[in-house]
């Protein structure tokens, strides 16, 4: 970049989008027509990955990207304690921005998790789409259409769909529009915030919530893909952060190109071959309009969460050892999607109620890590109320004797709901979970869906001798 | 303010807080709890038969004097047998302290003890000479690569010598969290595929190894060498300052203190990691020239000691492994790649 010109300019920008185009097209998991919702921020990441759809969208080359894209943002405000006016102010910023670029977009405030229903936390089978003979199969049909006069925009669209190939179309009705959020359900995620410990556990709590209402959002419009815009950068860090909060089994969803375990909803993450800097400099160059919103640490101090710790980490040792970044990055691609040793095969394991992952843990575990923690959980629970004591010996801290009598759902888990839903957590939730004193704020969803479930398991449990097992049903194994 | 009773037994005044569970605990319970952790580790793994003899690496310091003395007392209860292994690399002023420390501690718990040293077991090569032979380049020296390959080659000898069947080394929950920060820092596939159990079942030949104090943290086995007035060399090793196990070190401080179960949390991430296959180590074979384990022609600490006779010390490192950049001198030795120095404990 030492010539004078503008030739670097463009070389640069040819660079960065073959990246985008690349990624995706290694991965060939987009079909064509398909519906693809947008995760914005608001973030320079996730508005570059917006820019970069819309310039795919619109060039009239044969290597056109195909899908049919929409936006959606989740204002939370609520969550990082912002007043309602600036709230207001950063969300007509965002729908001017969204309103150039022109897709379906879709504005939800962060508290309508209140009102999601229990579904949102299964996971449905995936049409069975993937292989790569269907993906040519689809491309060849959709250059059909594309070619054949008579069918035009139908074959394509679906009801209330916008056309693709005409960006500057008003947005149809399908699209959400910013409803103001409902006073009560703002109090009661302050209120759920407040009530949480530590930062590292809001974040993570964050996150989750975020993740249930976009995936929501994506399931109520027909969207069957989610793009994040997780920079090469962001991902190094959420390894190396998500192997500190005990998520060292799901590397491979959590960082990887794409995310499957929500079943019919895929998430991918097109600009994971992106630096920051990258993106950073690349968004100057070309006026990538973005938005900046202040997140739950923001102004935080540098040792407050894991999160924060890790990124500043990170990237002080980047400054030292320059590939750093690149290097975690490329450990991580050696990560695989595998089951638990000796499961492979088996029925499918449950799967963890916050973050929809298969568990990590389970009765076997005496001698690990998750063993020695739920000893001390076990030694922390507060004393079980008289009525209880006489009942439950096994409740106390023995060595070996600790291990799964407190989780189960014998007569002294029955009575503690807070052990329910504790039970059906994977090890990293659980850890996050001891930072929430009482379950009570959490949105109705969640307490519903883990009760059913723990109903579910005890069912299961008591017909056990009486049920012939079938490979096909959606059985849930009943241990955890 | 007077102290808490116990939470165990109820009836001393508690001595101490445990530092996960935060729990007031007497001396006499904490020990006990520690004990009885250990124990269920060792049972629970199946990490040591009946009839085994164990060779205890015992360096002086506080993790191996904590192992010996807590086998020592759950020795009867697993049916084995000591024998302590200590290894002098040859290290002035640090190593003869620290076995002085040894030999003491040996004695009072009347356990045999075999000193095996570098110099004999590899030609005359002790960690000052190899310091004095790495040292000049312009860049870090690496020691602790070598110390860490050839102290296991020593620890193997020494444990053959006195026929055991088992090494015990007392990496703690700190140290196996501090490896698997640094492993993916620095991109070590092939260790993060190798490491993170319980220990290895010994292929090719080597003798089984195992960790049973590898979910103990390491304020508690102060805690516990404290109060068993345990007597230990607490100094650091004076090339520690070099290594890259530093980086990994400060951060594990700043996360335990974010979160204090962190240590163990990391400790349960290395156990549920998944690799893909094409980053499995390489099958073992055997080196050309001791015979030792091996995944290439010669085994690692052939392939130093080679560099070493050669005048080319560097010769083994960075040779097919992926490594950072350094920071060398401008100009010179540009675009090749350098491993900075490593870990100053032996890598598993």
């Amino acid at each position: 970049m030492l010539s004078a010109g503008e030739a670097w300019r463009d070389c640069f920008k040819a660079f960065y989008v073959h990246k985008f185009r690349a990624v995706l097209g290694k991965n060939r998991l987009i079909f064509p027509g398909e519906k693809v919702l947008l995760a914005w921020s608001g973030g320079p990441s996730s508005s570059s990955m917006v820019w970069q759809v819309l310039e795919g969208l619109s060039r009239d080359s044969a290597k056109r990207l195909r899908f049919v894209p929409g936006v959606v943002y989740v204002d939370e405000g609520a969550a990082c304690g912002q007043s309602l006016g600036d709230r207001a102010k950063t969300v007509a910023e965002m729908k001017l921005i969204l309103q150039t670029v022109g897709f379906h977009w879709h504005i939800v405030a962060l508290e309508e998790v209140f009102s999601l229903p229990p579904s949102v936390l299964r996971c449905f089978a995936q049409e069975p789409s993937g292989t790569k003979g269907a993906y040519k199969a689809a491309v060849d049909s959709f250059l059909q259409q594309q070619h054949a006069p008579a069918q035009g925009k139908e074959g394509l669209s679906q009801p209330g769909t916008q056309d693709p190939q005409n960006p500057s179309a008003p947005p149809s009705a399908a699209q959400t529009e910013a409803q103001p959020p409902i006073a009560a359900q703002t109090e009661a995620l302050s209120r759920l915030f407040n009530s949480v410990k530590t930062l590292t556990a809001k974040e993570e709590l964050l996150q989750t919530l975020r993740t249930h209402l976009i995936l929501h959002v994506a399931r109520t419009h027909g969207y069957s893909k989610v793009m994040t815009g997780d920079s090469c950068t962001r991902l190094a860090i959420k390894l190396m952060t998500s192997l500190a909060l005990g998520r060292g089994a799901f590397l491979a969803w959590d960082t990887g190109f794409s995310d499957e375990r929500h079943g019919d909803v895929v998430v991918v993450r097109p600009m994971r071959d992106h630096t920051l800097k990258e993106i950073a400099f690349y968004n100057r160059l070309f006026a990538v309009p973005s938005v900046f919103t202040p997140a739950i640490d923001t102004k935080a101090p540098e040792k407050s969460s894991i999160h924060r710790l890790m990124e500043a980490f990170v990237l002080r040792l980047q400054a030292q050892f320059p590939s750093t970044v690149s290097t975690v990055y490329r450990t991580s691609e050696k990560l695989v999607k595998a089951p638990r040793d000796g499961s492979a095969g088996g029925p499918p394991g449950p799967r963890c109620l916050l973050c929809m992952c298969a568990l990590d843990i389970d009765t076997a575990d005496s001698a690990t890590a998750f063993g020695v923690q739920t000893l001390h959980l076990s030694q922390m629970q507060p004393p079980t109320p008289p009525a209880e004591a006489p009942t439950t010996p096994c409740c106390s801290a023995r060595v070996g004797g600790a291990q799964g009598c407190c989780q189960g759902a014998g007569p002294c888990g029955r009575q503690d709901p807070r052990a329910h839903v504790i039970e059906q957590l994977c090890y990293g939730c659980r850890v996050n979970m001891k930072d929430v004193p009482s379950l009570d704020p959490l949105p109705p969803y969640i307490l519903t869906e883990a009760q059913l479930r723990s109903q579910r398991a005890w069912v299961l449990q008591e017909l056990q001798e009486y049920l012939i097992e079938d490979s096909d049903d959606e059985v849930q194994t009943g241990e955890s | 303010m007077p102290a808490p009773p116990c939470a165990s037994c109820h009836k001393a005044r508690a001595a101490l807080r445990r530092p996960r569970s935060g729990q007031a605990l007497c001396g006499t319970c904490f020990c006990a709890a520690f004990e009885a952790e250990v124990l269920h580790t060792v049972v629970a793994g199946r990490l040591l038969p009946r009839g085994a003899v164990v060779a205890v690496g015992a360096s002086g310091g506080k993790d191996s004097t904590v192992l010996a003395h807590v086998l020592r007392e759950l020795a009867p209860r697993l049916g084995i047998s000591l024998q302590l292994v200590a290894v002098d690399e040859g290290i002035g002023g640090y190593r003869d302290a620290a076995l002085a420390a040894v030999r003491r501690q040996a004695a009072r718990w009347e356990l045999p003890l075999t000193v095996v040293a570098y110099a004999d077991l590899f030609g005359g090569w002790t960690m000052d000479a190899v310091a004095r032979s790495t040292a000049g380049s312009g860049r870090s020296r690496s020691c602790c690569t070598f110390c860490g390959v050839l102290r296991r080659r020593a620890l193997e000898e020494g444990a053959r010598l006195v026929g055991a069947t088992h090494i015990v080394t007392g990496h703690n929950a700190d140290d196996m969290a501090e490896t698997l920060l640094m492993n993916f820092l620095r991109g070590d596939v092939g260790r993060l595929a190798r490491g993170g159990g319980l220990g290895s079942p010994g292929e090719g030949g080597a003798l089984p190894r195992c960790r049973p104090l590898h979910l103990a943290s390491q304020k508690e086995v102060v805690l516990y060498a404290h109060f068993r007035r345990l007597d230990y060399f607490s100094e650091e090793c004076v090339y520690a300052p070099e290594a890259f196990r530093g980086h990994a070190r400060d951060l594990l401080k700043l996360l335990e203190a974010a979160r204090p179960s962190a240590v163990l949390d990391l400790v349960h991430s290395a156990e549920r990691l998944a690799l893909a296959p094409s980053a499995r180590p390489a099958p073992a074979g055997a080196c050309s020239r001791c015979g030792a384990l091996a995944s290439r022609a010669l085994c690692q600490a052939c392939a130093l000691l080679d560099g070493l006779d050669r005048g080319r010390p560097r010769l083994a490192i960075g040779k097919g492994r992926r490594g950072l950049d350094e920071m060398g001198p401008p100009g010179l030795h540009r675009g090749q790649v350098q491993t900075p120095a490593s870990e100053a404990v032996p890598s598993f």
